[in-house]
C-alpha cells in the first residue's frame, strides 16, 4: 500500500510565532522549525499502516529551505522518501493554493491513500485536506480517531459531538487524523542514520505546472487586509499561593458576588 | 435589495444547533437571512430556522445526507449556490461545516476564511474579523475571488435573537449519483457522558496537563459539583487519554462562554485560548508564573493545584455551611 502524508513544518513550539507586519505572514526564516506534532501523528499513522500491510510512506511538505530539519525527522521516523515544495514563489499561498500545490505533489505519486492532519498546530484552518480530497478527486474521511485498512476498503472512527460515527469507504481515498489518534514514535539512532540517505525530491510550482499567478500571494484569494494584536482584557489579579491561594480564589469569588 | 447571506443548517441532539441560530442572527442584520438544511431533522426545525429569522428554507430530508457525510451536501449546496448565487455562505466550524466549505471552495476555485468571529459586507465583498493565530493575533480578511463568498464561523461569535419571518420552503430533490456515496456512514456511536453539559453551563472547570492524570478530575468534578458547573479539559489532557474527547474545550473541541472559567494546570496553549477566552471571568491556577493563562484571567493563582484546589473546595463547603 503506497501511503503519502502531506504535513506541515512548523516554528518549534517553544518559539513564540511572531507576525510580520508588512507582509502579514507568520515569520518563518531563521527559526527553529519541527515536523508540526499534528503532522508527526499522520506519519505515525502512516508507518503503523504500511507496517501492518505493507508498502512505504512518503511524506509531502512545503516550506521555506529551513524546514528540512522535520523532513528528516519524519524520514528519520521511517518514511521511505519525501517531497518538499520549495519555492520563493509559494510564500503566502492560502489554504487553497496549498492544497493545489499538494494536490498536484501528491499526483506525482502512486498512492492508495493520503493522510493528513485535520489541522496545522500553526494556522488551524482546519480545511486543506478537505480541499485536497476535492482537487484529487478522492473520498475524504474527516477528523478520524482510528484508522482501520482492510484490503480496497477503509474505515474509520470519526469524531462526532456525542461520540464517533463508524465511516467507511474504498480506497483510494483521503483520511485526515484527529490530533492523540496516536503517540508519533521517537526516531531511534538507525532510523536518523538511515534519514540521510534518502531522497527528498525538491519541486518548484512551476515544475508542479501550476502558474505563478495560481499559488503564493498572487493566487491567493484569501487576502488578509490588516494584522494586529486583540484587545487585551483588562490586566486580572495574579497572586503567588503562600498557603492561601485557595481561600484567595474563594475571597475573589465572593468580591464577583459568585458565592 | 439586501444582500443574501445563506446559514447552513445542522442539527445536534436532534434540534437545529445554537451555533446555526447565532449565524441566522447574523445573517439578519447584515442582510436577507435564507437557510439551507438538509438531512432528517424534528418537525419543527424549519419553524425554529424561520423563527430566528430565516426567510427562506431550502430542504431536503432525504436521509442520503445523514449517510452519506459531505459528498451529497456539497454537491446539493453546490447547485443551489449556482442558481442563486447568494452574496455569503455561512457555515459552523464544526465537523460537517469545515469538511462543506472545504470542498465547495476547491470545487469553485473561490477560497474560504476560516474562523471568522465576526463579518462586515462592503463594497460588495465581504471582511472578516479573524482571530488569527487562536487568540495571539487577530486580522481581517477578505475573499478576492468572485461569487459567493465562504466564511467558517466560529461557535459562540453572536447572540441568537427572536426574528419571526412567514416560512417560505422550497423542497430539494436529493442529490443523485453512485458517486455521491462514496463515503458512508454506518453507524452513530454515541459514548456516554457524565455530568452536566458544557454547553451552556454559567461555570466551567477545565484541567489540563498540570492535573498530571486521570484521577485527579475528581476534585475538579468536587468543584464543579459546588460551584453548579461542568467539567472540561484541554487538548493535552485529551490526547494523554485522561478524559473523553467530549469534554475538550479549544480550537479543535468546544468553544465556551461561561459566567466563570477555571482554567486548572492549563499554561493557555493558542488552541486551548481560542474555545474560552471569552468567558466572562477567567480564573486560573498554574505552577508557572509564565504561563500565558495568566495574561487573560481575571484571577490567577500561581501555585499547585493539588494545594490550592482542594484548599478552595474546602473552603467552599466552609462558606456553604457557614
Amino acid at each position: 500500500m503506497n501511503i503519502v502524508v502531506c504535513g506541515k513544518v512548523i516554528p518549534a513550539s517553544s518559539v513564540t510565532i511572531e507576525i510580520d507586519a508588512n507582509t502579514k505572514r507568520m515569520v518563518r526564516k531563521g527559526v527553529t522549525h519541527e515536523l508540526d506534532p499534528a503532522a508527526a501523528s499522520a506519519v505515525e499513522e502512516g508507518l503503523r499502516l504500511t507496517e501492518k500491510h505493507g508498502g512505504t510512506v512518503t511524506l509531502v511538505t512545503m516550506g521555506i529551505s529551513d524546514v528540512t530539519i522535520g523532513i528528516r525527522n519524519a524520514l528519520a521516523m521511517g518514511t521511505a522518501s519525501a517531497v518538499h515544495i520549495l519555492d520563493d514563489a509559494v510564500a503566502g499561498s492560502d489554504t487553497l493554493g496549498t492544497a493545489k500545490l499538494l494536490a498536484a505533489a501528491v499526483k506525482k505519486q502512486p498512492f492508495d491513500l493520503v493522510i493528513c492532519a485535520t489541522e496545522s498546530s500553526d494556522s488551524y484552518s482546519g480545511i486543506v485536506h478537505g480541499q485536497l480530497a476535492q482537487l484529487l478527486g478522492i473520498p475524504p474521511l474527516t477528523f478520524a480517531k482510528e484508522v482501520t485498512v482492510d484490503g480496497g476498503k477503509i474505515s474509520i472512527k470519526r469524531q462526532s459531538e456525542n461520540g464517533y460515527d463508524l465511516v467507511e469507504s474504498s480506497l483510494p481515498a483521503l483520511v485526515a487524523v484527529s490530533s492523540g489518534i496516536n503517540e508519533p514514535r521517537y526516531p531511534q539512532l538507525k532510523g536518523i542514520m538511515a534519514a540521510k540517505k534518502k531522497e527528498i525530491k525538491v519541486y518548484t510550482a512551476a515544475e508542479l505546472g501550476l502558474a505563478a499567478d495560481q499559488v503564493g500571494e498572487k493566487g491567493a484569494r484569501e487576502k488578509v487586509l490588516t494584522i494586529g494584536r486583540p484587545p487585551k482584557r483588562d490586566a486580572g489579579k495574579v497572586v503567588t499561593d503562600e498557603g492561601e491561594g485557595g481561600k484567595q480564589i474563594a475571597d475573589f469569588l465572593a468580591e464577583i458576588k459568585v458565592i | 435589495m439586501a444582500d443574501v447571506i445563506w446559514v447552513y443548517a445542522e442539527i445536534g441532539d436532534d434540534k437545529i444547533t445554537t451555533t446555526s441560530l447565532e449565524m441566522l442572527a447574523k445573517a439578519s442584520d447584515v442582510g436577507k437571512a435564507e437557510a439551507i438544511l438538509l438531512g432528517p431533522a424534528p418537525d419543527d426545525a424549519a419553524q425554529t430556522l424561520a423563527q430566528h429569522g430565516a426567510g427562506k428554507i431550502y430542504r431536503s430530508a432525504d436521509p442520503l445526507y445523514r449517510d452519506y457525510l459531505t459528498l451529497p451536501a456539497a454537491e446539493t449546496v453546490a447547485g443551489l449556490i449556482e442558481k442563486y448565487k447568494p452574496a455569503v455562505l455561512l457555515c459552523a466550524s464544526s465537523y460537517a461545516g469545515r469538511d462543506l466549505v472545504a470542498n465547495l471552495s476547491a470545487r469553485f476555485d473561490c477560497g474560504a476564511i476560516s474562523d471568522v468571529g465576526d463579518f462586515q459586507l462592503k463594497d460588495g465583498g465581504v471582511e472578516a474579523k479573524i482571530p488569527a493565530l487562536g487568540a495571539s493575533y487577530q486580522n481581517t480578511s477578505t475573499l478576492v475571488s468572485q461569487g459567493t463568498k465562504l466564511l467558517l464561523v466560529r461557535p459562540k461569535s453572536f447572540e441568537p435573537k427572536i426574528n419571526a419571518q412567514p416560512v417560505a420552503v422550497e423542497e430539494l430533490p436529493a442529490a443523485a449519483g453512485e458517486a455521491l456515496r462514496k463515503v458512508h456512514m454506518k453507524e452513530r456511536v454515541a459514548v456516554k457522558r457524565e455530568g452536566p453539559q458544557l454547553e451552556g453551563a454559567k461555570t466551567v472547570i477545565s484541567g489540563g496537563r498540570g492535573l498530571k492524570g486521570e484521577e485527579n478530575f475528581a476534585m475538579l468534578k468536587d468543584l464543579a459539583e459546588l460551584l453548579g458547573g461542568a467539567v472540561g479539559a484541554s487538548r493535552a489532557a485529551v490526547d494523554a487519554g485522561w478524559v473523553p474527547y467530549a469534554m475538550q474545550i479549544g480550537q479543535t473541541g468546544k468553544t465556551v462562554k461561561p459566567d466563570i472559567y477555571f482554567a486548572c494546570g492549563i499554561s493557555g496553549a493558542v488552541q486551548h485560548l481560542s474555545g474560552m477566552k471569552t468567558s466572562k471571568t477567567i480564573i486560573s491556577i498554574n505552577k508557572d508564573p509564565e504561563a500565558p493563562i495568566f495574561q487573560y484571567s481575571d484571577f490567577g493563582v500561581v501555585g499547585d493545584v493539588f494545594k490550592v484546589i482542594p484548599q478552595l473546595i474546602e473552603e467552599l463547603k466552609k462558606r456553604k455551611g457557614g
